[in-house]
């Protein structure tokens, strides 16, 4: 990984047994995945800190530290935003809506 | 330095798709969005395949470089129209290569891949193919290009710009946050720096700031006009972004970009290294 810096492609599954602090999960527009949205890692001061884009199933994963983050989509059909506390290492699951 | 000499819109790009002499380029180090849907008639640049030396870590030279874009069918005299995913990263990293090895024209379209996909503007798959040219270019222009020992040498007197994450200023996480952790580089930033992520200078959308309130950004957190300046992040791509803000669109002169950045730094034995905000002395 030490030659990149780009966001890898999002979906898959890790291992659960991670040292990570893991949050993951898809976006929804009425409960139908939304693939090719810009989510946005926000920091508790609503700081920006990473970006994936979402995969055709909708999914996306930060590899984050322990805290409280905000997830926020974006995508040309409508933006959306979801918060979610982690307090420690593990897989975080959060989804969020966009309209 | 005129902003329209180095940035175009999303909407000027659309209506110029067809021009002469403007050659639209596609720069990322994952190539796969381009492969799904590019900007029409627009090349495709990768970055770690073609701009990166395949075995040592280096640039390609500048016959690798004159035989790539003679490939490509850029010429010298071409526009060239950069643009690309990760809010443009690779894409002004693209830029910087391509100014240091003297392309006269070249520019960053704003905003990037998500702004034109948030637009809802044309992408398509078709196949992408130049008549080759002979592309003749210059010996590498060291005045914006950053080498460790100018670094080490600028702690405490030229402005160190760490345009990483502030989690990855402060030593909490080793790379950004939507990659594993696992680095073999210490964790930290050169003593000195200041911290002011690339994505200060960029709005939500991917498109860069007002030229005032990029001032207002930089003059913030401690940057210092009249000092020369050296930007890194972990690999050089992030800076190259933040080094087109201060040079390109704020027109400091004396900007170089450290494309060893905190992978190499990180590694080196024996130099300083600073912990935490850094903003307690």
């Amino acid at each position: 990984m030490s030659d990149s810096c780009g966001a890898p492609v999002q979906g898959g599954t890790i291992e659960a047994s991670t040292t990570e602090t893991v949050l993951q999960g898809k976006v929804l527009a009425d409960g139908t995945p939304v693939g090719g949205a810009y989510v946005r890692l926000l920091d508790s001061t609503g700081e920006f800190t990473a970006e994936v884009v979402s995969s055709p199933e909708g999914d996306f994963r930060f590899f984050a530290a322990p805290g409280s983050w905000t997830v926020r989509a974006l995508h040309r059909t409508g933006n959306g935003q979801a918060a979610v506390s982690a307090e420690g290492p593990g897989i975080h699951a959060v989804e969020i809506a966009v309209a | 330095m005129s902003r329209e000499n180095v940035l175009v819109s999303a909407a000027w790009s659309e209506e110029n798709l067809q021009t002469p002499g403007v050659v639209f380029a596609e720069v990322d180090e994952d190539t796969t969005a381009y492969d799904g849907g590019h900007i029409p008639g627009a090349v495709k640049i990768d970055w770690k395949t073609e701009l990166q030396d395949p075995i040592r870590r280096d640039f390609v030279d500048r016959e690798g470089f004159e035989k790539l874009l003679s490939a490509k069918g850029i010429s010298n005299d071409d526009t060239v129209i950069l643009y690309g995913g990760n809010n443009n990263w690779f894409a002004a990293y693209a830029y910087w290569y391509f100014k240091l090895y003297g392309h006269q024209d070249v520019k960053l379209l704003d905003g990037g891949r998500k702004k034109w996909e948030l637009d809802g503007r044309p992408l398509d798959k078709e196949e992408v193919t130049r008549p080759t040219t002979s592309y003749k270019a210059q010996e590498q222009d060291l005045s914006i290009r950053a080498f460790r020992d100018e670094v080490v040498d600028a702690i405490g007197n030229k402005n160190l710009v760490d345009v990483r994450s502030p989690d990855e200023f402060s030593g909490k996480l080793l790379a950004p946050a939507h990659l594993p952790q696992e680095q073999a580089q210490r964790a930290g930033h050169i003593p000195s720096a200041v911290n002011v992520p690339w994505s200060k200078a960029a709005n939500e959308d991917g498109t860069f700031k007002s030229n005032d309130e990029l001032r207002e950004i930089y003059a913030e957190a401690g940057f210092d006009g009249s000092r020369k300046t050296i930007a890194y992040c972990r690999i050089g791509e992030r800076s190259s972004h933040t080094w087109f803000a201060l040079r390109e669109l704020l027109g400091h002169e004396d900007v170089k970009n450290y494309d060893g950045s905190w992978t190499e730094y990180g590694s080196l034995v024996g130099v300083p290294i600073e912990l935490g905000s850094g903003k307690e002395a």
